[in-house]
């Protein structure tokens, strides 16, 4: 069954919330999700970048109370 | 209260020497003992290794004697662990003794790993063994000319390597006269030069000025070693003379093998370093899955907050605050000019341009470490 794993990148800077699921991406199986939560409102356009450039799958992008959430499916 | 430390690095040390010094009265009168054990009787100054690669630190100079920095009264081993066994307060090491705490801190720090990614290894050089190191300068020593690529792994330690490699190399190439004879070609995992953005938009200036081009968006995939081309998991690739890698991190074995973490990272809360799930139980500095920086000065800071609060433990039976976050890098901007960038949780970092005297001040640190190491600064 497919998991779903949360990365608290909250008001961290470096590495970043994009290498921190680029990271977590090599943890997790196929099919398997990571949703990333981020005070940066640049993580909502430089996730979905790289997701599409290397082909894995957008889930969703949301935003509650300042804090984006970003849903990603591992795809290959 | 026995206090178990599992790693001699940078973290556990200066953990081990703070904590002891807070709790000098209680070692005395046997109401606390501190044990450490290590995989090594040497403390090697990891960032020593970068200068160790450009031929400008022997590396003899890395290394002190493990014992020779810890504070009297710390129970040293060489003798690594084996088995972790967290619901029973206990670990198992490598000679077959049972260790038994009432607190531990994990701090076995990461290792490269560039084997993980198909002919890296054997195709590349890099900055982060002894033996990489010295295998690094042979062959920098050795390039007469040609298109230098650097590539740049996830998760890596010190973030600051990538730019670091890249300018103190490109000054190593200039003063040995081939300045003409050398182009370089800097990829990145994220669509910026840099993970702080800040230090990406400085990097963009210092490259222009030096020609230096660059690729965004490269995670390495592959490296043929036969028509000398990486390729990146992006689709694209590009060709080099010299492959200059930031291999792509991992936590130590024994950690995977003890379930404690995928990758070896062990899980911990950000604030407390607590172990998730064990209240008695703590890591630091590279060994956790914290979303920061894997460098020394993040195990450094930690090491002074998880000292207070275990002292405190034992004094009054409660933490007293938390770790903010904070972390250190020094980034050397070339061979004689360097800059800093210093962040937590809730500030973001404002490198300033490089200058000779933070160089100078870096130099020195390469010194001043030990006094660091031994929790004296």
């Amino acid at each position: 069954m497919a998991e779903k794993k949360v990365i608290d990148a909250r008001g961290t800077f470096c590495p970043g919330p994009l290498m921190e699921l680029i990271a977590n991406m090599k943890l997790i199986n196929v099919g398997d999700e990571l949703e990333v939560l981020s005070t940066d409102k640049g993580t909502a356009s430089d996730v979905p970048e790289w997701v599409n450039k290397v082909g894995h799958q957008m889930v969703s992008t949301t935003e509650e109370n300042g804090v984006w959430h970003i849903v990603v499916r591992k795809a290959k | 209260m026995r206090i178990l430390i599992v790693g001699g690095g940078m973290g556990g040390t200066i953990l081990a020497n703070n904590l002891a010094r807070r709790l000098k009265n209680e070692l005395k009168i046997g109401k606390a003992k501190i044990t450490m054990l290590s995989a090594s009787d040497k403390h090697m100054y990891q960032p020593g290794l970068l200068y160790v690669a450009l031929g400008r630190m022997a590396v003899d100079e890395l290394y002190r004697d493990q014992a020779s920095l810890l504070e009297p009264g710390i129970e040293f081993h060489v003798d690594p662990v084996e088995e972790f066994h967290l619901d029973k307060n206990n670990v198992k090491t490598k000679s077959g003794k049972t260790h038994s705490y009432d607190l531990i801190a994990i701090a076995t720090g990461s290792r490269p790993v560039p084997e993980a990614i198909p002919g890296l290894a054997e195709n590349s050089i890099n900055v982060y063994t002894e033996e990489a190191a010295l295998k690094f300068f042979k062959t920098i020593n050795g390039f007469k000319g040609g298109r230098v690529v650097i590539v740049v792994g996830v998760p890596h330690k010190c973030p600051m390597i990538p730019p670091e490699v890249t300018f103190t190399l490109y000054d190593y190439f200039k003063d040995r006269g081939l300045a003409d004879k050398v182009s370089f070609h800097y990829t990145y995992p994220i669509g910026r030069l840099h993970s702080l953005e800040p230090v990406s938009n400085w990097m963009k200036g210092e490259f222009a000025s030096r020609n230096i081009t660059t690729e965004t968006l490269f995670n390495i995939k592959e490296v043929d070693g036969a028509k000398k081309v990486v390729r990146s998991e992006e689709g694209s690739e590009t060709k080099y003379d010299l492959l200059v890698a930031v291999p792509a991190h991992k936590g130590m074995e024994v950690v995977e093998k003890n379930n404690l973490g995928k990758g070896g990272w062990i899980p911990v809360d950000r604030l407390r370093l607590n172990i998730e799930g064990h209240p008695n139980a703590f890591a630091l500095g590279d060994t956790t899955n914290i979303p920061i920086s894997k460098a020394g000065s993040t195990a450094h800071f930690e090491a002074e907050a998880l000292a207070e609060n275990l002292a405190s433990l034992v004094k009054i039976g409660s933490p007293v605050r938390d770790y903010d976050g904070k972390v250190f890098c020094f980034i050397e901007a070339g061979k004689d000019r360097a800059t800093y960038a210093m962040f937590d949780y809730n500030n973001p970092p404002d490198p300033k341009p490089p200058t000779k005297s933070v160089h100078w001040f870096k130099m020195a640190y390469n010194q001043l470490y030990w006094a660091s190491a031994r929790g004296l600064l």
